[in-house]
C-alpha cells in the first residue's frame, strides 16, 4: 500500500493538490511557524515525526514500543516508515500481543527445491515438531532419535533433523531440552540418513537404509 | 406532593432506579429525598478518585457496599504519565476499614494497588464478595495470597491487564478448604506459575464457578481436568493450548469441552496452535464473545473456520492478522455482532496481514447491529466511513486508529474530515470517538455540530488552529472526558471558557501549544479544578517562565482541592 502511494504523501509535491496547508512542520517547539513570506502557517501542529526520538519520560515500564530509533529526518520523508513515538499507537498490553511469541526458522531438506519456515513457538515438544516438519515435507520420513518408534515409511529414505545453534554448530535435534533449543536454534536442516554418520548417537543403532 | 409517602416506600423505588446518573438525579430533587437516597445508596462510581475524598464518601453514603474508583489518566495506558503519578488506593481501603462500612465489593481501574492495601482489605470487611482490578499495579502474589486466605465469602477475583510481580504462584493454594463460593476467577494475566493441585481442587468445591480464565502457564491436561470437574462454566479463558490433535490428550479435551453446554464467552488462547482449533468448533455455536486478540498464531484458513462456526457472535476482539477477506467471513456469518475490537498484531511492520478500509465496510454492510469499534488499520478512506456511517448508524463507541496517525484518504489524497463528519452526523446516540488520520480543523466543526451526546473525544496529531478546540467545548455539551495530544491548540483555546471544565470530569492535554501562563490562568480562575503540569524532562530547575511551553497537563474538577500524594514531576497549579 505504502509503495502505491509513495507519490501521493503529503511531503512530497504531488502537482495540483494543495499541500501546504496540511503540510507538517519539522521545527522545534517555540521555533517560529511562520513562512518565509511572513504569513503564519496553518499547518503549525508538531509533525507526527517531529516526536519520533524524544525521550518524553523515563517510565518504569520500559517503552512497550522500544525498537530501534530512526533518525527524524528519515522519518520525516516516509511517515509509514518504522519510527517510533512514545504512545502511538496507542494500544495497551502491547507487549502481550506481539509476535514476538514467533521464532520462524528456516528449514531445508536436502534434494529439496525450496525451503520452507516453520515458527518453533507454534510447538511444545520435539514431537509435535517433526509431526509438523513430516507433514509440510510429506513424501520423506524423518528419522526420530527421540523415540525408537520407527515414523512410516514412505518412501524408505530416511532424514536426520539437524539445527544450526547460536554458535553456528550443526546439533542433532533431540538432546536438549525443547525450551532450550527453542531459544538457541537459528535454523533447521533435515540431512539425508547417509549423511549423517557421524551425528548418529551412539545408544541408536546406526541404520542408514537409503533407497533410490 | 411526595410529604406523605413513608421513608420506606420511597426508598423501596429508589431501588429499582439502578443508573448512577438516575440516583444523582434523585438525590438533588429535594432534601428529604437527598436524605433518603443516600442512606439506601449500595453502588458508588467514583470516575476519577482525585474529585472527592474517601472521609467525605463515607459520610455522605454509610450504606455502602460497592465502590469502584478510577485513577491515572487513561493516556496512561501509552506511557505518557509517569508511574508514579499518583491513584493510590491504600488511603481509601484503610478510611472504609477504619469506619465500619461494610464493603462488598471494590472495582479498580488505573490504580496503584500495593499489597499492603489488598491485606488490609482482605482482613477489614467481613462480608467482602468481590474484587476486580483492571489495568493496575503495585501489587505481588503474596497481596493476592492475603485476599484468598482472609476473605471467607469471596465470588469474585477478576484480575484484568494488570502489572503483577507474581513470581511465587503460592497465593492459589491460600483459598482455604472452607471457601466454596467462588462465582468468577481470572488471573490470565499473570505470568507466573500456579499450583496445579490447589487450582484443580479449587475448582472442584466451587459449583457456582460461572467464569474461569487461566493464564498461560497452565497446561493443557489441567485445563480438560478442570472443564470435566466444571461443566457449568459460561465464560472460560484458555491458558496455553497447543496440542497434537490426534493424541490421547485431544481427544479427551475435546470430549471435556464438549461437555460444556454454557460457555457462551471464549478467550485466552495465550499459547495456540491453530490446527488444534477444531476440537473448539463444537460449542462455537454458542459463543456470544470470543476474544483472539492474544493469540497472534491464528491466522487465515484456521481462523476465518473457527468464524465460520459461530453464527451467534455479539462481541469479537481479533487482531488484524484476520485481514480483509477475514472479516468479511464475520460480515457473512456474524449477524448479531454487536461489538468489534481489531488490535494491531505488528504496528511497525510492513502490515501485510493488516486490514484497511475494506475491512470495515465489510462488517459495516454485513452486520447491521454493530455498535461499537475499535479499530487499528493501514489506511481509511472517506468514501469508506460514509458507507459505514450509512450501514451501521447505531454506532455508541467509534475509535478508530490509523497506524500512520497523519495519514490521509489514500485514494483522493484528502484529509478525513468528511468521513468522520458522516459518522457524527449519522450516529446520533454517538458517546465515544477517537480520531485518527490527516485531519483539520473541519471535522471538530462537524464534532461541535452534530455530536451531541459525545461524552469522550480523544484526539491526536490533528487540527489545524485553536478553532478546532473551541468547535469542540463550544458544541458538544455532554462531553466529560477530552484528551488531546500533539495539536496545535493553545492558549486562546484554553481559555476561552474555563466554566466548561467544571461541567467535565477531566482535560488532558499533551505536546500541544499552551504555555505555563495559559495553565497558570485556567488555576486561578477555577479554584473548583485542580490544573497538573507534568514534567518528567531531567531539568534541576523548574523553567519558571509564563510563555513556556507545558509538556503535559491535566486538569479535573474536584471537591476537595489540591492532593497531597503528587510525585516530584507533577505540580499543581
Amino acid at each position: 500500500m505504502s509503495s502505491e502511494n509513495g507519490k501521493l504523501l503529503p511531503e512530497t509535491d504531488a502537482g495540483g493538490l494543495n499541500f501546504e496547508a496540511t503540510e507538517l512542520t519539522l521545527g522545534l517547539p517555540g521555533e517560529s511557524r511562520v513562512t518565509s513570506d511572513g504569513v503564519a502557517k496553518l499547518g503549525s501542529k508538531r509533525g507526527f515525526s517531529e516526536t519520533v526520538d524524544l525521550s518524553l519520560g523515563d517510565n518504569k515500564n520500559t517503552n512497550k514500543f522500544g525498537q530501534s530509533q530512526i533518525d527524524v529526518p528519515e522519518a520525516a520523508k516516509s511517515p509509514v516508515s518504522k519510527a517510533q513515538v512514545v504512545g502511538w499507537p496507542p494500544v495497551r498490553g502491547y507487549a502481550k500481543r506481539r509476535t514476538k511469541s514467533c521464532k520462524y526458522v528456516k528449514v531445508a531438506v536436502d534434494g529439496a527445491p525450496y525451503l520452507r519456515k516453520v515458527d518453533l513457538e507454534m510447538y511444545n515438544t520435539y514431537q509435535q515438531l517433526l509431526t509438523s516438519l513430516e507433514d509440510m515435507f510429506s513424501c520423506f520420513t524423518i528419522r526420530n532419535y527421540l523415540s525408537d518408534k520407527k515414523l512410516d515409511q514412505v518412501n524408505g529414505i530416511e532424514y536426520v533433523p539437524t539445527y544450526e545453534d547460536k554458535d553456528g554448530d550443526w546439533m542433532l535435534v533431540g538432546d536438549v531440552p525443547w525450551q532450550m533449543f527453542v531459544e538457541s536454534c537459528k535454523r533447521l536442516r533435515l540431512m539425508k540418513s547417509s549423511e549423517a554418520v557421524g551425528l548418529a548417537a551412539p545408544r541408536t543403532p546406526p541404520k542408514c537404509s537409503s533407497a533410490s | 406532593m411526595m410529604n406523605y409517602f413513608p421513608d420506606e416506600v420511597l426508598e423501596h423505588v429508589f431501588d429499582s432506579i439502578a443508573s448512577h446518573k438516575d440516583r444523582n438525579s434523585v438525590s438533588l430533587v429535594c432534601k428529604s429525598w437527598y436524605r433518603i437516597e443516600r442512606y439506601s445508596r449500595r453502588r458508588v462510581f467514583i470516575g476519577n478518585c482525585y474529585s472527592i475524598s474517601p472521609e467525605r464518601l463515607i459520610a455522605r453514603f454509610p450504606g455502602l457496599k460497592s465502590l469502584t474508583l478510577k485513577g491515572k489518566p487513561h493516556f496512561a495506558d501509552f506511557n505518557l504519565v509517569p508511574y508514579d503519578w499518583g491513584g493510590f488506593v491504600y488511603p481509601w481501603i484503610k478510611a472504609l476499614a477504619e469506619s465500619g462500612i461494610g464493603l462488598e465489593e471494590l472495582r479498580l481501574k488505573r490504580m496503584v494497588v500495593s499489597d499492603e492495601s489488598l491485606e488490609l482489605l482482605s482482613k477489614s470487611f467481613a462480608n467482602f464478595k468481590s474484587l476486580v482490578l483492571v489495568s493496575c499495579e503495585g501489587f505481588s502474589a503474596d497481596g493476592l495470597a492475603a485476599v484468598a486466605a482472609n476473605c471467607r465469602f469471596l465470588r469474585e477475583l477478576d484480575l484484568q491487564e494488570n502489572e503483577v510481580d507474581d513470581h511465587r504462584g503460592h497465593w492459589l493454594s491460600c483459598f482455604p478448604e472452607s471457601c466454596t463460593s467462588l462465582v468468577s476467577l481470572n488471573f490470565a494475566c499473570l505470568k507466573g506459575e500456579v499450583n496445579l493441585g490447589a487450582l484443580e481442587r479449587l475448582v472442584s468445591r466451587s459449583p457456582n464457578l460461572k467464569s474461569l480464565r487461566l493464564n498461560r502457564l497452565v497446561p493443557l491436561d489441567t485445563l480438560q481436568k478442570l472443564l470435566m470437574r466444571a461443566p457449568q462454566l459460561v465464560d472460560l479463558g484458555i491458558g496455553s493450548y497447543v496440542h497434537d490433535p490426534s493424541s490421547e490428550a485431544s481427544n479427551k479435551l475435546k470430549h471435556a469441552i464438549q461437555r460444556c453446554k454454557s460457555i457462551v464467552s471464549l478467550s485466552g488462547f495465550l499459547e495456540v496452535a491453530p490446527r488444534c482449533m477444531s476440537a473448539i468448533y463444537p460449542i462455537c455455536g454458542n459463543l456470544t464473545t470470543l476474544n483472539l486478540s492474544y493469540a497472534p498464531g491464528l491466522h487465515g484458513n484456521k481462523l476465518t473456520k473457527l468464524i465460520q462456526h459461530c453464527r451467534k457472535l455479539q462481541r469479537l476482539w481479533i487482531l488484524d492478522r484476520i485481514g480483509d477477506k477475514g472479516l468479511g467471513v464475520v460480515a457473512s456469518t456474524c449477524k448479531e455482532l454487536q461489538e468489534l475490537r481489531v488490535f494491531p498484531s505488528d504496528p511497525f511492520g510492513a502490515g501485510n496481514d493488516a486490514v484497511t478500509e475494506e475491512g470495515l465496510v465489510l462488517v459495516s454492510a454485513g452486520c447491521p447491529k454493530l455498535n461499537s469499534l475499535l479499530y487499528f488499520c493501514q489506511q481509511m478512506t472517506n468514501a469508506a466511513l460514509i458507507t459505514v456511517a450509512r450501514n451501521c448508524p447505531n454506532f455508541i463507541r467509534f475509535r478508530l486508529c490509523i497506524l500512520d496517525p497523519v495519514k490521509p484518504d489514500p485514494v483522493t489524497n484528502q484529509p478525513l474530515d468528511e468521513g468522520f463528519g458522516a459518522i457524527v452526523q449519522s450516529c446520533k446516540r454517538l458517546k465515544r470517538l477517537s480520531l485518527s488520520g490527516l485531519l483539520t480543523d473541519q471535522v471538530f466543526l462537524y464534532i461541535g455540530m452534530y455530536a451531541e451526546q459525545l461524552e469522550m473525544l480523544s484526539i491526536a496529531f490533528a487540527a489545524d488552529s485553536d478553532k478546532g478546540m473551541l468547535y469542540v467545548l463550544n458544541g458538544c455539551k455532554k462531553l466529560r472526558k477530552l484528551e488531546i495530544r500533539d495539536c496545535p491548540f493553545g492558549n486562546s483555546a484554553l481559555l476561552e471558557d474555563v466554566g466548561k471544565y467544571e461541567t467535565m470530569r477531566s482535560l488532558w492535554m499533551s505536546s500541544c501549544e499552551v504555555t505555563l501562563g495559559g495553565c497558570k490562568t485556567v488555576a486561578e480562575k477555577m479554584p473548583s479544578l485542580n490544573v497538573e503540569i507534568i514534567n518528567e524532562s531531567d531539568q534541576t530547575e523548574f523553567n519558571l517562565d509564563e510563555g513556556q511551553k507545558v509538556d503535559k497537563m491535566y486538569l479535573y474538577r474536584t471537591l476537595v482541592g489540591h492532593r497531597k500524594d503528587a510525585p516530584e514531576s507533577v505540580w499543581i497549579l
